[in-house]
């Protein structure tokens, strides 16, 4: 039913698209990360909570139709769906039935609680289109109750030696998701302008966020003392970052399991933190569909496929260039959010 | 181990200096003096002997951790480090261990002749007990190479600190032969069994290169100017009428260099000479490479000893009749220095000790003409060196410095990229450039450093892009880019397809203004080599 073209996923039955990269007339957007809700579309299809960030990141005048999650519609025969993918707050996957044969895109995910996101429901398919972002048997992640607890001793203990604490994640998800994790206790907490931006996204739709204060004109960074920030990864190594001095750089991402990459980022500690599935997660998520075909998109596809052929069976099939995020290629220039930042 | 591991995660998780130093300072202090000796030992590179293959970790692993050995290349090929991938791919325990460091150590040495299932079963049985981060350190003590972000800069500061000695003082006391299971940190610091090793060479002063003009070092007349040789940097040491021949890397290399064996009767005793070991004949000097060749066999011939006997140049006298003399100045080193060969060449003239020449300019231009005369004297540039400098410990900025000459350089065309290790194991980052014969590329050098991390991630992202085949860790190109590639020297080589093996070549910049077939071929290469090329044929 669904076929992978130039444009994107496509499904013709409905003549719509899900996440396409080129400009179509209908898309169904599984969630509002850059690289899956592109600028362009005559018409999108997303959930309630996805359609404010994406307005305010599109254009106010963009013509999006909202859903909630389990509420189908039918468009030529094709019954559509979204269900929570547990990856940001909003992110959804797009099942699709059409004469009894059922269809699951599930752009990104997660498996379990992250305080901010409906969780990841499991969809019975026969379809299965999956990432890969993190699908290598090295990325076990930890338990992120434990990491959020680093997170707050790491806070204190910079405050104890007179720091800031500088926290780098995602604008859109992993910042919400960091903040609301903080322990308001130990310090005051300050967000710089595009986290704040989102912030206010999140609170108009979902709910309020421990108190924090957006660093604008008004505050003299002197002022700022043994606090943490939350800030975008495009903030490292500028002038705006220099004036929170002294600071300890923290960065949160699936990639920060790695020593190499670690290093390579500079940061003074790296927090094993994702908005990805890692291993166990892929392989539990598969499993639980029932799928018999699976396609693997960005990531580590051509191993992963292999893995799921040779392991259970699985009619796995690589799918090339579907999105542009391959592994670590940008986090650096672009902070896109499949280098899991 | 526990302790130690620890110590690698504080370090592990701060880039700063100050923290590592006393991360490690307050390490010294409190472990076992056991495992403390083994800490330094691990961190200046003496690393206990290995006994396990890395094909043997492998497979234990893949079979331990349920993984296909496929996947775990692939895992590896990403992480870029086979002790991480295996702690990442184990996952840990939970349980709490206490194994010494020391008795770890010792227990892996041991196996070397154990059987194999013993080893076996000592390895996976404690991959089954540790928690993930005493993995990593386990493993990486198995496989080498264990650096943690410490260099032997932060290491000697650390151990300043713990036993509050001057720097230079640490250092010379962390050169030269000591074991960590045969002595403790507390003897090995303290300045009672300074004698005990009498071969102990005094740590290498280095300079960095010149970062100005050179007008900016002042008056011309304040600075020593010599030429840079190109061989290896040295210490003749003659203690107790024995001689010692040390090189940079701190390697003991006595026995290759038979020619100096006449220099333990003929210098004093208490005598340490820094210098460059050098292939010389007839009063010139003959191509590093002539010399390479010779160190890279386990006997001397006497076919290599005519071709390419070697002398000394002498640099600088660090301790005379037995006299620590680094601190003197410069001036008063070399008078010494002077009057030690004069002396001893009135014995025996023909000794394989000649004195660095020192040269003569009454202005910065004379300088600047000498240094573009290097290559004609097979040197690497000049080194100023100010007049009134101690020697000093390691690299140091202000007193010395070395001037090199501009490489040679060449556009080459990018073909392979390949993964690059460690730091940069999920980058493209080690390249192959290729010169044009007719319409065919020839590849002729290897490359990884010279492009800034933004460049080395574009080119990365690049790569990616542009893939034409996979094989391994290797992608070959569409070939497109083109850069200018710089090297210190070039041979004839016919192991080579471009018939020239170059030194130290490194990438000088992206020359993104040139397509492809504009870059140089392989016809350029051979009118380098006709011009710069060694003597000998190195292959
Ligand atoms: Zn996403
Ligand atoms: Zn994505």
């Amino acid at each position: 039913m669904l076929t992978f073209n130039q444009n994107g996923i496509y499904c013709a039955q409905a003549d719509v698209y899900i996440d396409p990269w080129k400009p179509v007339d209908n898309a169904i957007i599984t969630h509002a990360h850059s690289d899956h809700a592109r600028w362009g579309m005559k018409k999108y299809l997303a959930h309630i909570h996805a359609a404010p960030v994406m307005r305010y990141r599109l254009g106010q005048d963009i013509n999006v139709q909202t859903v909630d999650y389990n509420q189908p519609i039918t468009i030529n025969g094709v019954q559509i769906s979204l269900h929570p993918a547990g990856h940001i707050w909003g992110s959804a996957q797009v099942r699709l039935e059409y004469k009894g044969e059922i269809w699951v895109v599930s752009g990104d995910y997660k498996l379990g609680e992250d305080g901010i996101s409906v969780p990841f429901e499991p969809i019975r398919c026969h379809h299965f289109i999956t990432e890969s972002t993190f699908g290598l048997p090295v990325y076990n992640f930890p338990d992120p109750a434990t990491v959020h607890h680093d997170i707050n001793d790491w806070w204190r203990k910079n405050r104890e030696e007179g720091k800031n604490s500088v926290i780098l994640g995602y604008a859109l998800g992993k910042a919400q998701r960091i903040h609301k994790h903080l322990d308001p206790s130990i310090g005051n907490i300050y967000t710089h302008g595009a986290v704040d931006n989102v912030n206010k996204l999140y609170e108009a739709a979902i709910e309020p966020l421990p108190y924090a204060r957006r660093i604008d004109s008004s505050i003299n960074p002197k002022d700022i003392k043994g606090d943490i920030i939350i800030a975008p990864p495009s903030a490292e190594n500028t002038p705006w970052l220099r004036k929170l001095q002294p600071y300890k750089l923290g960065i949160c991402s699936g990639w920060m399991q790695l020593r190499g990459t670690r290093r390579r980022r500079g940061a003074d500690r790296g927090f094993v933190l994702s908005d990805h599935a890692d291993w166990g997660q892929l392989n539990t998520a598969i499993k639980q569909t029932g799928a018999e075909h699976i396609y693997v998109t960005h990531g580590y596809k051509s191993v992963y496929a292999k893995w799921l052929q040779d392991a259970y069976g699985l009619n796995a099939t690589e799918v090339e260039t579907l999105y542009t995020g391959e592994q670590l290629d940008e986090p650096e220039t672009t902070g896109g959010e499949d280098a899991g930042i | 181990m526990r302790a130690f591991s620890e110590l690698f995660t504080r370090i592990d998780q701060t880039t700063s200096t100050n923290e590592k130093i006393d991360a490690l300072a307050d390490y010294f202090e409190h472990a076992d003096p056991k495992d403390a000796i083994w800490c330094v030992a691990l961190l200046t590179g003496k690393t206990p002997k290995r006994t396990i293959k890395s094909g043997e970790l492998r497979d234990w692993c893949a079979e331990v951790s349920g993984t296909p050995v496929w996947l775990l290349e692939e895992s590896y090929h990403v992480v870029g480090d086979l002790a991480e991938t295996i702690s990442l791919l184990l996952k840990g325990s939970d349980g709490e261990t206490s194994h010494a460091l020391h008795e770890v150590i010792n227990s892996l040495v041991a196996l070397e002749n154990k059987t194999d299932e013993q080893r076996k079963a000592y390895i996976t049985g404690m991959w089954r007990q540790l928690g993930r981060q005493e993995l990593f350190v386990f493993n990486k003590l198995i496989t080498g190479g264990f650096r943690m972000g410490v260099s032997d800069k932060i290491t000697i500061k650390a151990l300043a600190k713990r036993y509050s000695i001057d720097e230079n003082i640490v250092a010379h006391r962390l050169t030269g032969n000591w074991q960590a299971n045969e002595t403790v940190l507390d003897s090995l610091m303290s300045a009672t069994d300074d004698a005990a090793d009498i071969s102990r060479p005094y740590p290498f002063y280095l300079a960095y290169a010149l970062e100005t003009a050179p007008e900016e070092l002042g008056d011309v007349k304040d600075w020593q100017i010599e030429r840079k040789m190109d061989g290896i940097r040295g210490q003749i040491i003659v203690r107790d009428h024995q001689l010692f021949v040390w090189s940079r890397g701190e390697d003991l290399l006595t026995e290759k260099f038979i020619e100096f064996e006449p220099l333990a009767k003929l210098l004093p005793s208490g005598t340490v000479i820094d210098g460059e070991i050098i292939p010389a004949k007839d009063e010139n000097f003959l191509p590093f490479h002539v010399m390479q060749t010779r160190i890279g066999r386990k006997n001397v011939t006497k076919k290599s000893l005519m071709e390419a006997p070697l002398v000394m140049v002498c640099y600088d006298l660090l301790e005379h009749d037995g006299v620590d003399i680094r601190h003197l100045s410069l001036m008063q080193r070399r008078e010494l220095l002077v009057q030690l060969i004069e002396t001893v060449k009135e014995k025996e003239a023909n000794i394989p000790l000649w004195l660095s020449p020192v040269l003569i300019c009454q202005n910065w231009e004379e300088v600047a003409e000498q240094r573009l005369k290097s290559r004609e004297y097979n040197c690497e540039g000049l080194m100023l060196k100010r007049k009134d400098s101690e020697y000093k410990t390691g690299r140091r900025r202000g007193d010395w410095w070395k001037w090199k000459v501009d490489p040679l350089s060449i556009d080459g065309v990018l073909i392979y990229g390949q993964r690059g290790h460690g730091r940069r194991a999920d980058l493209y980052t080690d390249f192959t450039f290729a010169v044009w014969d007719g319409d065919e590329l020839v590849p002729f050098a290897k490359a990884y450093s010279g492009l800034t991390d933004k460049e080395l991630l574009e080119v990365d992202r690049w790569i990616k892009k542009h893939t034409t085949d996979k094989f391994g860790p290797v992608r070959s190109v569409t070939p497109e880019l083109v850069f200018e590639i710089g090297f210190e020297g070039i041979n004839a080589s016919s192991r080579h397809k471009s018939g020239v093996a170059l030194r130290f070549p490194r990438i000088l910049r992206w020359r993104k203004d040139k397509p492809a077939k504009e870059a140089n071929t392989k016809a350029d290469l051979m009118d380098i080599l006709r011009v710069y090329g060694g003597l000998y044929d190195v292959s």
